[in-house]
C-alpha cells in the first residue's frame, strides 16, 4: 500500500493549495482533506480525492484515519483566525483542542507512519530583551503569553509529546515566518493591504516572510519521505533569506505610515479586531513593534531546502499584486530625478559637463 | 559679486516667464528657444503634455547650467553637482526603501551617510579624539574590542565607533545595555547603526560572521559611577565576553579611553527619581539639571582611545569556553590591561581639555 495523505485545514488557502500539490507527486494514492467547510476552488491533481467535512475537535477524526489507513497526517489547521468564527476562544479550540484530538487519534493509528505540523516563528515571541536571531534550539526570555503564539507553543508541545510516546512516527513541526502571497490569507497580508499602515512610534522592527509557494513547496518536502542526505524531521525555521525593516517594506509597497504611540495602536487595533474590519491580535502588534529574525541554517543545511523567494523578492510579489499603493516607489523616484533634472546634477549631465 | 548676481536672479526670471508664455501659446517647444546643454523635458513627461511646472523646471535648469552655475560652483565649492547628485541618489534610494539591511537590523548606508557624518565633527572638533594603536584591530575577521566605561551618557562607545571607522575602516558593533532596546527611537536607531543586545548569543553570532564587536562590560556601573571614582574600573560583569571570544576564536582587543570621565562629572545620582523613571540612574552634575537643557551639554574634554596588543584565544580549544578559571583569568588579564593603559595614559596626560 503506498501513501495515504490526510490534510487537515484544507479549507483555508495554504490548505488547498497544498492538497492539490500532493496529489500530484508520485507515490501518493489519496488524498484526504479534513475541514469544517470545504475550500473555495476545487482541488485538482492525479491522486484520488475526498474530503470530509469534519471538525477536528472530534473524535471522529480518528475514525477517518481508520478507514483510510492514513500513512502521513499534515496538521495546517493551526491558525491565527477559524473560518467562519472570528472569536479568540473558537480559534483557541481549534487549534489546541483540535491538535489533541488529533494526536490522540494518530497516536492509536498504527498505520500512521509521519507527521508534518505547521507552526510559526512567534513562538519565540517579540520582545526587545531577545537575541536578534533565533536558532529552532533558543529559548525566548519571555513566552508568548496569549494569542495564536500561546497556542502554537502549546501544539509544539503536544506534538513533543506526541513523538515520545511514538518514537516511529517522524515528526517534522515547520515554524513558518510571515506568509506573504497574492492570495494568501494571513494577517500580515492584510495589515499590507491597508492603504495606510499603522505603525508604533519610535521602533522599527525587522520582519522576514515567506512566499507561499515555499511555504507549499516546505511542506511537500516534509510530507514525502526524505531526499538522500536530508533530514525532514526535527523542528525546522522556515523563512526567506534576508531581513526587511517595517518601514523599508512599506516604502516598497508605496503605503505612508503613520506612526502612532503604541497606546494608540493597541486600542485601534482592539477596537478594529472588535468590529472585525481586521483581525490585528495583540502579538501581531508585538511583532510590529519589536519584529523577529529566525536563523535558517537548519532548514538550508539539514532539510535540504533554500526558500526560491527571499524576503524581499516575497515581498515584491505581494507589492506586485496589489498594484500600486499611495505613494508607489516609482512615482517617488520620478520627484527625485526631476529635481535632479532640474538642477542638472544628473549623473549623464555632470560626464557630459566635465567630459 | 552683488551685481552679478543681480543679473543672474534678472536672467533667471526672464527664463522663467519665456516658457511658460511659450507652452500656453504654442504646445510644441520651439527649438531655437532650447539652448544647447540643457535636458529636453521629453524625458520624463513625454512632449505631449508639457506642464507648466516642467516648463519652470527646465527653465531653473537652464539658468543654473548657465550663468548661474558659476555662481552656484563658487558659493557651494567645486563638485557641487557631484554631491547634489550623489544626495539625490541617496534620497532616492531611501524614499524608494532601495536599500539591504543584515539579519541585525544594521543599516550600512544609512549608518555612513548620516550617523557618522553626524558624530564626526563631534569627535574630531569637539572632543579632538586621538587614536592610537588602530593597527592592532584586524583588517578583516572578527575581533572583540573591550573597554572601560564612563561619562552617564555612551558617548564613549559611539566615538570609538567613529574612530575604528575612520582609522581602521571597519564597522564596530557593539552590544548595548537591554534598556537602550527598550525604549521607543533609542532602540530602532540603534539597530539601525549597527548596535544589537548584549547576550551570549548576538555577540557569538557576529564574531562567527566575522565583524568587530565592541563590549563596555562595565555596564552602568562604569557609566553611572561617580565623579570620585574615574578611570576606577568596575567589575567586568560575568565575563560572558571572554567566552563568546573563546568559541568564536578571536582576538580581544583592549581598549583605553581617556577624556570620556570628565564629559558629565557626576556628584551626585538622583535615586529616588531613577526608580521612579525605571532608570538606572540620573546623574546630578555642577551643570545638570541646574541650567537645564544648556546643562546637558558635555564638557569639551580631549580624548584619547588607545587600542591595546591583542589578546589572541585562537589557541585554546573550543571546549576552554566552559572552563571558568580560565574565563576568570582571561578577564582579569583584560581588565588589567585595560586599568594599567588608563593610568599610564592618565600620567602622560597634560590637561583634561588640552
Amino acid at each position: 500500500m503506498g501513501n495515504v495523505v490526510l490534510v487537515t485545514g484544507v479549507g483555508r488557502h495554504l490548505g488547498s493549495r497544498f492538497a492539490q500539490v500532493i496529489r500530484d507527486q508520485p507515490g501518493v494514492d489519496l488524498v484526504v482533506g479534513v475541514d469544517v467547510q470545504p475550500p473555495s476552488r476545487p482541488i485538482g491533481g492525479a491522486a484520488p480525492y475526498t474530503f470530509v467535512g469534519a471538525d477536528i475537535r472530534r473524535p471522529v477524526v480518528a475514525r477517518v484515519i481508520a478507514d483510510h489507513g492514513v500513512t502521513t497526517v499534515v496538521h495546517l489547521n493551526v491558525s491565527t483566525t477559524t473560518l467562519g468564527s472570528t472569536s479568540r476562544g473558537a480559534v483557541k479550540e481549534t487549534n489546541v483542542i483540535g491538535t489533541m484530538q488529533l494526536l490522540a487519534a494518530v497516536q492509536k493509528a498504527p498505520s500512521v507512519r509521519r507527521l508534518v505540523v505547521k507552526s510559526t516563528t512567534s513562538v519565540y515571541g517579540s520582545a526587545p530583551r531577545d537575541p536578534a536571531v533565533f536558532q529552532e534550539r533558543m529559548q525566548p526570555k519571555v513566552l508568548p503569553t496569549g494569542g495564536f503564539a500561546k497556542d502554537a507553543v502549546e501544539v509544539e508541545g503536544y506534538v513533543r509529546g506526541f513523538s515520545r510516546r511514538r518514537p516511529d512516527v517522524a515528526v517534522g513541526v515547520l515554524r513558518f515566518a510571515n506568509i506573504l502571497g497574492p492570495d494568501a490569507d494571513t494577517p500580515l497580508n492584510e495589515y499590507f493591504a491597508l492603504p495606510v499602515l499603522p505603525t508604533v512610534l519610535g521602533f522599527d522592527p525587522r520582519l522576514q516572510f515567506v512566499h507561499e509557494d515555499d511555504a507549499v513547496e516546505t511542506l511537500r518536502l516534509a510530507a514525502l519521505d526524505p531526499r538522500r542526505g536530508t533530514t525532514n524531521s526535527g523542528t525546522f525555521n522556515v523563512a526567506g533569506d534576508g531581513v526587511m525593516l517595517l518601514s523599508q517594506a512599506a516604502r516598497r509597497l508605496g503605503k505612508p505610515t503613520v506612526p502612532m504611540l503604541l497606546q494608540a495602536v493597541s486600542f485601534m487595533a482592539g477596537l478594529a479586531r472588535r468590529t472585525g474590519v481586521l483581525d490585528f491580535s495583540p502579538e501581531q502588534l508585538r511583532l510590529l513593534t519589536h519584529g523577529r529574525v529566525v536563523d535558517t541554517t537548519q532548514l538550508r543545511e539539514t532539510f535540504g531546502y533554500t526558500p526560491a523567494y527571499t524576503t524581499e523578492q516575497a515581498l515584491a510579489c505581494l507589492a506586485a499584486a496589489q498594484g500600486p499603493g499611495l505613494l508607489p516607489p516609482a512615482r517617488v523616484a520620478a520627484w527625485t530625478d526631476r529635481v535632479a533634472r532640474t538642477l542638472q546634477v544628473t549623473p549623464e549631465t555632470i560626464e557630459r559637463t566635465q567630459g | 559679486m552683488s551685481s552679478a548676481r543681480e543679473q543672474a536672479w534678472r536672467e533667471e526670471r526672464e527664463a522663467k516667464v519665456i516658457p511658460i508664455t511659450k507652452h500656453r501659446g504654442a504646445t510644441v517647444p520651439h527649438p531655437a528657444e532650447a539652448p544647447e546643454g540643457s535636458e529636453a523635458p521629453e524625458g520624463s513627461a513625454g512632449p505631449a503634455t508639457p506642464h507648466a511646472a516642467e516648463a519652470v523646471a527646465q527653465a531653473v535648469g537652464n539658468a543654473l547650467s548657465g550663468p548661474l552655475g558659476g555662481i552656484a560652483g563658487r558659493l557651494l565649492g567645486n563638485g557641487w553637482e557631484q554631491r547634489a547628485a550623489n544626495g539625490l541618489a541617496f534620497l532616492r534610494r531611501r524614499l524608494t526603501g532601495d536599500y539591504e539591511i543584515d539579519e541585525f537590523g544594521f543599516d550600512q548606508e544609512l549608518t555612513e551617510q548620516v550617523f557618522l557624518s553626524l558624530m564626526r565633527p563631534i569627535a574630531d572638533r569637539y572632543f579632538r579624539v586621538e587614536v592610537r594603536g588602530a593597527e592592532h584591530l584586524p583588517a578583516e575577521g572578527g575581533a572583540l574590542v573591550v573597554a572601560n566605561h564612563s561619562g552617564v551618557l555612551p558617548l564613549d562607545a559611539l566615538m570609538t565607533q567613529v574612530a575604528i571607522h575612520d582609522h581602521a575602516g571597519r564597522h564596530l558593533r557593539m552590544l548595548a545595555a537591554d534598556l537602550v532596546f527598550v525604549l521607543p527611537g533609542a532602540g530602532e536607531l540603534a539597530r539601525k547603526a549597527g548596535h544589537t543586545l548584549a547576550c551570549n548569543e548576538d555577540a557569538q553570532r557576529l564574531l562567527e560572521n566575522g565583524e568587530i564587536v565592541g563590549v563596555w562590560p562595565e555596564g552602568f556601573k562604569g557609566i553611572g559611577k561617580p565623579f570620585a571614582d574615574r578611570y576606577k574600573l568596575q567589575r567586568f560583569g560575568r565575563g560572558g565576553f571572554v567566552s563568546s571570544a573563546l568559541r568564536a576564536g578571536v582576538p580581544i582587543v583592549p581598549c583605553s579611553i581617556v577624556g570620556a570621565e570628565e564629559i558629565y562629572p557626576m556628584i551626585g545620582n538622583a535615586k529616588t527619581l531613577a526608580r521612579l523613571l525605571g532608570l538606572p540612574y540620573v546623574p546630578i552634575t555642577p551643570t545638570f539639571p541646574w541650567l537645564g537643557p544648556l546643562g546637558a551639554l558635555p564638557l569639551p574634554t580631549k580624548w584619547v582611545i588607545q587600542f591595546g596588543e591583542p589578546i589572541h584565544t585562537d589557541a585554546y580549544p573550543p571546549e576552554a569556553a566552559d572552563d571558568p578559571m580560565l574565563m576568570f583569568n582571561l578577564t582579569d588579564q583584560v581588565r588589567e590591561t585595560v586599568q594599567h593603559t588608563l593610568y599610564r595614559m592618565l600620567v602622560q596626560r597634560r590637561s583634561v581639555f588640552f
